[in-house]
């Protein structure tokens, strides 16, 4: 800033004239809109909006006025210097914007290059539906319980009465394990976990026990010697084949979706009675016109088989602790590969079994 | 168990329009499962007539075939040529003749053609090309008193017939006869039961055959009857022999149809003994040790003490209601027979079969439970239609040695089948169910029943079991559909929710979950390279292994894991990585302990149960990975990253992660891993797996390739930690300070004490630590290394100075020198 000018010249002071101030403002102006880039736009900052613009240098003479004129003048070239300030300001952002806008053209790139770079893993379809079928029991309040693969005889059979000579140990294929004076076996069912559960915790009991279990059949397209079954098991007072129904059409629905209806048939299971093979209604053929031979999934019975099921066997209560007097109880059982078979059309046991990647990886993960 | 419909009609009046179907859905829905539907006979159509041989000329041709030109007269006005391949008949003959037009089964369409110089106009048929079993050795010849030429073969033959194929279970041993069947088709239909056991009188007792039964526990009932004079040429009447064919027997000789056909009907198995070939009395014994006996297929057998068997004065002739044996079997010379119908223990015969590996139609029935009381009646039975067609005598009296037990009732609450099925059934429709199956019923007081089972269903023991036959009776499709209402549960267990989520992590992370056997063979011991006393060698052996390969359950997951990755690289997958969790078995150390013996007429006691459980091997719960090729392929991005030792290290610090387990790692040398490159993994200082590259040999062995990584973790010890909820960080928003320190060390130090060093050194106000660079070269020398860590310091409650973060930064890097000799990198 300077000060008052002592040595007046109205000669250079003309730079101060209304004229004078609006040609450099007009050239200012023009020099800014005339900047095609922010470089450009840099030189043109400096040329008219610098320290060594001519406003700038026009400023300073205005301490060299009259005092009487300095206001007037000083306003002129403040308002000058103003609108170049804000046409720059204003061109600078049209030029970044535009700067950006190529920018971003520039780095346009094929979004349909596949990034398969972290290929992802799988958990096995029957871990999920074991675990899918977990839930729909625990939605309705029921735990579900484990126990151990290698099992005493006495829980896998003897308390579920099947007894030494009973034809059900025969059929049931077991594998024991050595020494037979061990008395284990490979479980071969999961019945022996709703045996410990009646045996440690006090009635109601409702529970379901999926897990590996065991039998001496060969592998085959519909056989395995290990294969997985989820059994469920309630004790409480009141309880009968109507319950068992219920919840029963409440699981079919849940895993093969509504219309699937279930049918009880008369059967046998030594820890059961009475003992009612569970069908479902066939899921191909829905039941329609059933003809021997017309639907190949049910052989057109119009059913085909899921499972077992039944009102608990006083005996197995008496041997399990549970007074028969006062609870009764209903369990059933289902193979979980036959449901992932029924559910998911699995052709070939060994598919499951194998442990090829492909299987598991066409799930994602949800079955 | 396969029924022909038209002999179940014998013994129940079926609607004559019955729907074969239905009556098959019916039985279904009563227990007696359709298995397959047949029809024989119906695809058989057109001009089949019994015809008779007038003449014929015997041709030889060049081929070496001898052909008979035949002539015969069917019942049209002139005879018909048809040329005949066999030559079993005799002018005269009846013979069954396929007109051009007729359809036999298989589809097979007779037509008109030329053959051997002649115009064939038809054929004459065997029994193999009518369905009526496999003889094919020569044409059917009928005898003269079963039809009149131009009568209708399909008749005559019986060739049509509808047969239900039954799954039966195994306590209706009742449902493998024709009568238990027709008994439950009576019910289908509320119809008349006419039971044959009623019909057919029974043998009446007397001094016959002389019999000892001395296991009285063994067969508590034993009739046998003598038949003199058969003609054992004589041949089986053509429908008996049908039926006992359609029910999936095959004929054989009048003596074996009849007592097959009257097992068929009655349930009763019998056994026909020729009597010249008998020395002395029959005895019902167990077998002495070292006895042998040649049964009727042939093979010679070692019998066991525990064997129940039929014997004479010379020894065993028979395994008791299991196979007949050689010695005295019935033959083409037998004449003069005896008729064994007797009733076996259930478990001994079983166990008899078991041990033969000799599952018969009698030890099927035997045991599943025959009646007890109708070998009588089927002992006369069987004589009576020997005799009929085979002529002879039935002896007037038969020995029958024994007395089954009678029944003993059972009382049931009237109210119980409504209780169970949960829906009204009154104590009228609930006696009416137990009368129509054959109990005799009283209604003792309004609430009670009591109920005697009939001598043919030995599985009826409980009031449950009573249960069982209201229901099956009224309709197990009338029970209602009552959802039962829970108690608020607990959930899923930490364990479970921790299973969960370490698969779910897995998969996210690449692997790929496989689900294997859990067996496995000493040879893996010495494929992982154990030591001989290594831990995994202790085994749980399976008794009957279903291969003699793999006769142990799994110690550790890695053979099932390293048998799937080798097959999914021998179906052309180069780049796997898999995992598993499942429980390994671990034998307890010491000796095996015993279970207690426990019986089922109580609950065993809080210290039997305890046994119980420590009588079975321990089965921890394991996470396993194995993986090979690239865990990232290259691409457009760059290049691939192979699958390392370091990635079976991580896979254990993100379970470790996710488990919010402190998991140390430190360097092991334990197989199957690569000494130099493998890990072990400690909780709270205990080791609890290992993860690294396997040894080559190991990859070698597996067929899997060469720097193949695994990793084996037990988690049982997780789930055991971090149960609590985690106590939540509190987020200082203060600026963060930031340092980078690069020490060199000495090699052999690993890089988790360098970190633990600069943790304690750095102190509190340290927020994180990362190692972000490893050099080794020149520049550090050989035999050390340079380790770059990025440090980050914030405090709670303000901002740090420059001079705290130097301060703390120099601690760090001073400690570090202090204790693992490591300098700044210049």
């Amino acid at each position: 800033m300077s000060g008052p000018n002592t040595s007046y010249d109205p000669v250079r002071v003309a730079a101060l004239s209304a004229e004078e101030v609006e040609r450099m403002r007009a050239a200012g102006v023009a020099a800014v809109q005339g900047a095609g880039s922010l470089e450009e736009l840099k030189a043109v900052r400096l040329a008219h909006a610098g320290d060594r613009s001519p406003l700038a240098l026009a400023n300073r003479e205005i301490g060299a006025l009259p005092p009487q004129a300095r206001k007037e003048a000083g306003m002129r070239v403040g308002r000058a210097r103003s609108e170049i300030a804000t046409a720059i300001a204003r061109r600078d952002e049209e030029l970044q914007t535009e700067q950006e806008r190529r920018m971003l053209l520039d780095e346009t790139v094929d979004v349909t290059l596949p990034f398969d770079r972290d290929p992802r893993g799988a958990r096995h379809p029957l871990t999920v539906l074991q675990e899918r079928i977990a839930e729909f029991f625990v939605g309705m309040g029921w735990e579900v319980a484990e126990g151990p693969e290698v099992e005493a005889e006495w829980l896998n059979f003897d308390a579920l009465n099947i007894g030494s000579d009973h034809p059900a140990r025969t059929m049931m294929d077991t594998f024991f394990v050595d020494p037979p004076s061990a008395r284990t076996v490979l479980r071969t069912h999961t019945s022996p976990v709703q045996a410990r559960t009646m045996l440690t915790q006090p009635p109601p009991i409702y529970v379901v026990c999926p897990g590996r279990t065991f039998r001496t059949d060969e592998l085959d397209a519909t056989h395995s010697p290990v294969f997985h079954q989820v059994e469920g098991l309630a004790i409480d007072k009141g309880i009968g084949m109507s319950q068992l129904k219920g919840t029963l059409d409440h699981f079919a629905t849940a895993m093969f979706g509504a219309g699937i209806t279930t049918r009880f048939r008369p059967s046998y299971f030594p820890f059961t009675e009475p003992s009612a093979e569970v069908d479902l209604v066939c899921f191909v053929c829905r039941g329609a016109e059933p003809a021997v031979d017309s639907c190949r999934t049910c052989k057109g019975e119009g059913w085909i088989e899921w499972g077992g099921c039944g009102v608990v066997n006083p005996r197995v209560l008496v041997a399990c602790g549970v007074d028969p007097a006062v609870y009764s109880g209903f369990a059933f059982g289902m193979g979980i590969e036959r449901t992932l078979m029924f559910r998911n059309g699995v052709h070939d046991m060994r598919d499951m079994v194998e442990g090829d990647v492909r299987f598991a990886l066409a799930f994602g993960s949800e079955v | 168990m396969r029924v022909p419909v038209s002999w179940l009609r014998e013994y129940v009046d079926l609607p004559a329009d019955l729907d074969v179907g239905e009556l098959a859905r019916r039985l279904t829905m009563l227990g007696l499962k359709l298995e397959a539907l047949e029809s024989p006979g119906a695809d058989v159509s057109g001009p089949l007539f019994v015809g008779r041989v007038l003449d014929f000329e015997e041709e030889q041709h060049s081929n070496g075939k001898t052909i008979r030109w035949c002539q015969v007269d069917v019942g049209e006005p002139s005879a018909r040529g048809v040329v005949c391949g066999a030559r079993n008949f005799s002018t005269g003959d009846l013979v069954v003749v396929a007109l051009p037009g007729t359809m036999l089964p298989g589809g097979f369409r007779i037509d008109a053609r030329k053959t051997y110089g002649h115009v064939s106009d038809g054929m004459i048929c065997s029994a193999r090309e009518l369905g009526l079993g496999d003889d094919h050795t020569g044409i059917l010849v009928l005898g003269s008193e079963e039809a009149k030429v131009g009568d209708d073969a399909v008749a005559v033959l019986a060739l049509r017939d509808d047969v239900i194929e039954f799954e039966i279970n195994p306590d209706r041993s009742d449902a493998l006869s024709l009568r238990g069947v027709a008994r439950d088709a009576a019910i289908a239909y509320d119809v008349e039961f006419d039971d044959p056991a009623q019909r057919f009188p029974a043998a009446t007792a007397g001094q016959g055959y002389p019999v000892a039964v001395r296991d009285v526990a063994g067969c508590d009932l034993f009739a046998a009857l003598e038949v003199t004079g058969f003609d054992p040429a004589a041949p089986t009447p053509r429908w008996l022999a049908r039926r006992v064919q359609l029910a999936g027997m095959r004929p054989i000789s009048l003596a074996v149809d009849v007592t097959n056909y009257v097992m068929l009907e009655l349930g009763n198995p019998i056994h026909g003994y020729d009597k010249q070939r008998l020395h002395g009395a029959i005895t019902v014994r167990r077998a002495a040790a070292g006895e042998r006996l040649t049964t009727l297929d042939g093979v010679e057998r070692e019998l066991d003490p525990d064997d129940l068997v039929i014997a004479d004065d010379r020894g065993p002739i028979g395994l008791a209601g299991v196979m007949g044996g050689e010695a005295t079997e019935l033959s083409a010379a037998s004449t003069d027979l005896v008729i064994e119908a007797a009733h076996f223990d259930a478990p001994s015969v079983a166990r008899c079969a078991r041990r033969h590996k000799l599952p018969s139609e009698a030890s099927r029935r035997f045991e599943r439970g025959v009646d007890p009381t109708i070998a009588p009646i089927a002992a006369l039975r069987t004589a009576q239609l020997l005799t009929r067609y085979g002529g002879g005598q039935v002896a007037p009296v038969a020995t029958v040695v024994g007395q089954p037990g009678a029944r003993e009732a059972i009382e049931m609450p009237a109210d119980l089948p409504e209780r169970v099925a949960g829906f009204p059934i009154t104590a009228t429709e609930s006696r009416a169910a137990l009368e129509a199956v054959g109990c005799n019923v009283a209604i003792a007081t309004d609430e009670l029943l009591v109920a005697t089972p009939p001598s043919w269903r030995p599985d009826l023991r409980d009031p449950n079991d009573l249960v069982e036959e209201v229901l099956r009776v009224v309709g197990y499709d009338k029970v209602p559909s009552v959802l039962p209402a829970a108690p608020a549960g607990r959930g899923f267990t930490h364990r479970q929710r921790q299973r969960r989520a370490i698969g779910t992590a897995l998969a996210a992370a690449g692997y790929v979950e496989a689900v294997c056997y859990p067996f496995m063979a000493t040879a893996d011991c010495d494929n992982l390279g154990l030591a001989p006393a290594d831990d995994r060698r202790r085994a749980t052996r399976i008794a009957n292994p279903l291969s003699e390969a793999e006769p142990l359950l799994r110690t550790t997951l890695l053979p099932g894991l390293l048998r799937a990755q080798a097959r999914n690289i021998g179906r052309g997958r180069s780049d796997v990585a898999l995992y598993e969790i499942g429980i390994v078995v671990r034998p307890r150390p010491g000796e095996p302990t015993r279970p207690p013996a426990l019986g089922v007429g109580r609950a065993p006691t809080a210290e039997e149960y305890a046994k119980l459980d420590a009588a079975l091997p321990a089965q921890p719960l394991h996470m396993g990975v194995v993986a090979a090729g690239n865990r990232s392929p290259a691409g457009w991005w760059g290049p691939a990253r192979e699958a390392t030792w370091a990635d079976a290290v991580q896979a254990c610090r993100l379970v470790a992660d996710v488990t919010r387990t402190p998991l140390e790692v430190e360097s092991a040398h334990v197989p199957p891993w690569h000494p130099g490159r493998s890990a072990v993994l400690r909780l709270d200082g205990v080791d609890i797996g290992h993860a690294g590259e396997l040894h080559p040999a190991v990859c070698r062995s597996y067929g899997v390739p060469v720097r193949t990584v695994a990793a084996e973790l037990d988690l049982e010890a997780l789930s055991a930690s971090a149960a609590d909820p985690l106590l939540a960080p509190v987020l200082a928003n203060f600026p963060v300070g930031k340092e980078d320190v690069a020490l060199v060390v000495d090699d052999t130090i690993p890089a988790a004490a360098v970190e633990a060093v600069l943790r304690e050194g750095a102190g509190e106000l340290l927020e994180s630590l990362r190692l972000f660079d490893v050099y080794v070269g020149e520049q550090v020398g050989t035999g050390r290394r340079s380790l770059a860590y990025s440090l980050r310091f914030r405090a709670a409650d303000r901002t740090l100075t420059e001079a705290e973060i130097a301060a703390a930064r120099d601690a760090a890097v001073a400690l570090a020198g202090e204790r693992l000799g490591a300098r700044p990198r210049g």
